[in-house]
């Protein structure tokens, strides 16, 4: 445990100590902004106090931004060779990769944080149902922390840091569209299991409102096979 | 502690990298590796940080089997990897502090064990500085201090010196001859002069496999066994004189120098001496010796021509 957070504190501060962090903030809170106040199917433009346009586009924004953030955690060490300096550390695969995996979830709860205002806005503005908004953002939270152990699986595939974001968008794109697009295409069991494998399936469901065991252990499974897959790279690498 | 490797054996693709090298390190020993580039050295160093698995073999650093318990290892273990790779972005001082806490210095240590590092590598200058602002020397004392921050009672050092500047060097070889004391070492090289200067004990690695394993005094007597004159022999036809040179006793082989006319160069056969002989065959003869040279063994020699089979 205190491997892990040791780990994590040296990305966040990485995260910090280059520009990266703060342009992707940026463009995140720009984007979800300017969709949510000024663009499109905007608050204004529906008339209602209601977060779900913030919703759909920090969803988008999200499943590009984070393989920006997780595609060098990996690829990078393995370039630089630093990831010797690491597994050569008392320190067990699953502590290197889980510390990773925290500090990008804590750098997009970070960025969540700052849409806050966004909330306290307009619950001044208008009736707001307070609990949709706490499961959005919960939602987020999870969607964010599946999206962050696929991108973190595609890092470490490669020394270099651009294949892992396409990998990682490549993937991730299954989860985004194609899965609920095959799925509507289908009928019994093949488009149940593909709206089930639809990631917007179950974040929709939690951005409505609804809290369903189902979709957390969507959610859990996703981070667990990321990760497992990425700790088993890792030893793959050292044979 | 010490280091017990049994039948290692690390094969990448078809190619065997280490092949089948057992040696034993003891406490107080500095162990320095010699070997040409590709010999096998930097993946024997990796296998005994547990970095990499080995295809075959059996390590254990102390009482601790490397595929059994790589944390207790590791923790055991100061690594400077080769090529020194570095967290670029991060300031001396916070990387040692990372370095110190992931190797489980205790909190209240964690202070005082960087400043001695700092002073011991000769960092005071930098240690605000970020590691991607020093020179390659000043990168490589940082790479020793984060192997030596939690005091571990292993060192290993692939290429401790490259990079660094003549002063540096013989201040980095003291360093490693001070904490080789009290510890054990292993270093790689290719620079047989440091190799010579630092380690107790030198082995040389080719192609996979250990090809020479002492000090540096016997391997140069291994090699020495065997005399080598360089001589010069005038007034005689020079095949006549390549002939008596060959009859006498003592002689093993007998070579023409190319490029100088009459001059040879001669074995001896193990232990024994032909200057004498070579002498009064010459004064028999009535040639004239102008020149005999006792051809030196270098340990260059030794490396080359244990390497160059």
């Amino acid at each position: 445990m205190k491997n892990i957070w040791i780990i994590a504190k040296r990305e966040l501060s990485a995260f910090f100590n280059s520009l990266m962090a703060y342009i992707l903030l940026i463009i995140f809170l720009g984007f979800s902004g300017l969709f949510t106040w000024f663009i499109g199917q905007d608050v204004f433009f529906i008339k209602q106090a209601s977060l779900q346009a913030f919703f759909n586009i920090a969803y988008w924004t999200l499943f590009f931004f984070i393989p920006g953030i997780t595609m060098k955690l990996f690829a990078e060490e393995n370039r630089s060779g630093t990831i010797e300096l690491l597994l050569t550390k008392p320190v067990s695969y699953w502590q290197v990769v889980l510390g990773k995996f925290t500090a990008t979830l804590v750098l997009i709860i970070i960025a969540l944080l700052l849409t806050v205002p966004y909330y306290i806005t307009l619950s001044m503005i208008g009736p707001l149902d307070h609990g949709a908004a706490l499961t959005g953002y919960l939602g987020l939270i999870f969607m964010s922390a599946a999206y962050i152990s696929i991108g973190i699986f595609a890092s470490s595939i490669s020394t270099n840091q651009i294949v892992g974001y396409l990998l990682a968008l490549v993937i991730g794109i299954f989860f985004q569209i194609i899965f609920s697009f095959v799925g509507s295409g289908m009928t019994g069991f093949f488009g149940q299991l593909f709206s089930y494998l639809s990631l917007t399936t179950h974040y929709e469901s939690m951005a409505r409102g609804v809290i369903d065991s189902k979709d957390l252990i969507y959610f859990l499974t996703i981070i667990f096979f990321g990760l497992t897959l990425t700790t088993s790279n890792l030893a793959k690498n050292r044979l | 502690m010490d280091i017990q490797v049994e039948n290692l054996t690390k094969i990448y693709g078809k190619q065997k990298a280490v092949d089948n090298i057992s040696f034993t390190v003891h406490t107080g020993e500095v162990l320095g590796f010699l070997g040409p580039n590709g010999a096998g050295k930097t993946t024997t160093m990796k296998a005994i940080t547990t970095f990499l698995v080995p295809d075959n073999g059996k390590i254990n650093v102390g009482k601790f089997n490397t595929a059994d318990h790589p944390e207790d290892v590791k923790r055991h273990i100061g690594y400077l990897p080769e090529n020194n790779p570095l967290y670029a972005e991060m300031s001396v001082i916070d990387y040692l502090r990372f370095a110190a806490e992931l190797q489980g210095v205790p909190k209240n240590r964690i202070r005082e064990r960087i400043l001695e590092m700092v002073k011991l590598c000769g960092l005071e200058g930098e240690k605000h500085k970020n590691i991607n602002e020093l020179s390659k020397g000043y990168q490589q004392r940082v790479g020793l201090a984060q192997a030596l921050i939690h005091d571990p009672d292993v060192l290993i050092l692939d290429e401790p010196t490259s990079g660094l500047d003549p002063n540096q060097i013989v201040e980095i070889r003291e360093l490693i001859r001070t904490i080789g004391k009290e510890k054990t070492v292993i270093l790689s090289s290719h620079i047989l002069a440091e190799v010579e200067a630092t380690c107790d004990r030198i082995m040389i690695i080719n192609k996979g496999r250990i090809v020479a394993d002492g000090t540096a005094k016997d391997l140069r007597k291994q090699a020495q066994g065997k005399e080598v004159l360089q001589v010069n022999i005038e007034d005689g036809d020079k095949n006549d004189i390549f002939n008596a040179l060959k009859a006498l006793h003592s002689v093993d082989m007998v070579d023409f120098i190319k490029g100088k006319n009459n001059a040879f160069e001669i074995q001896s056969k193990p232990d024994t001496s032909s200057r004498r002989p070579v002498f009064e065959l010459c004064v028999k003869n009535k040639w004239a010796l102008l020149e005999m040279t006792i051809f030196e063994t270098k340990l260059e020699d030794v490396f080359r021509e244990l390497t160059m089979k």
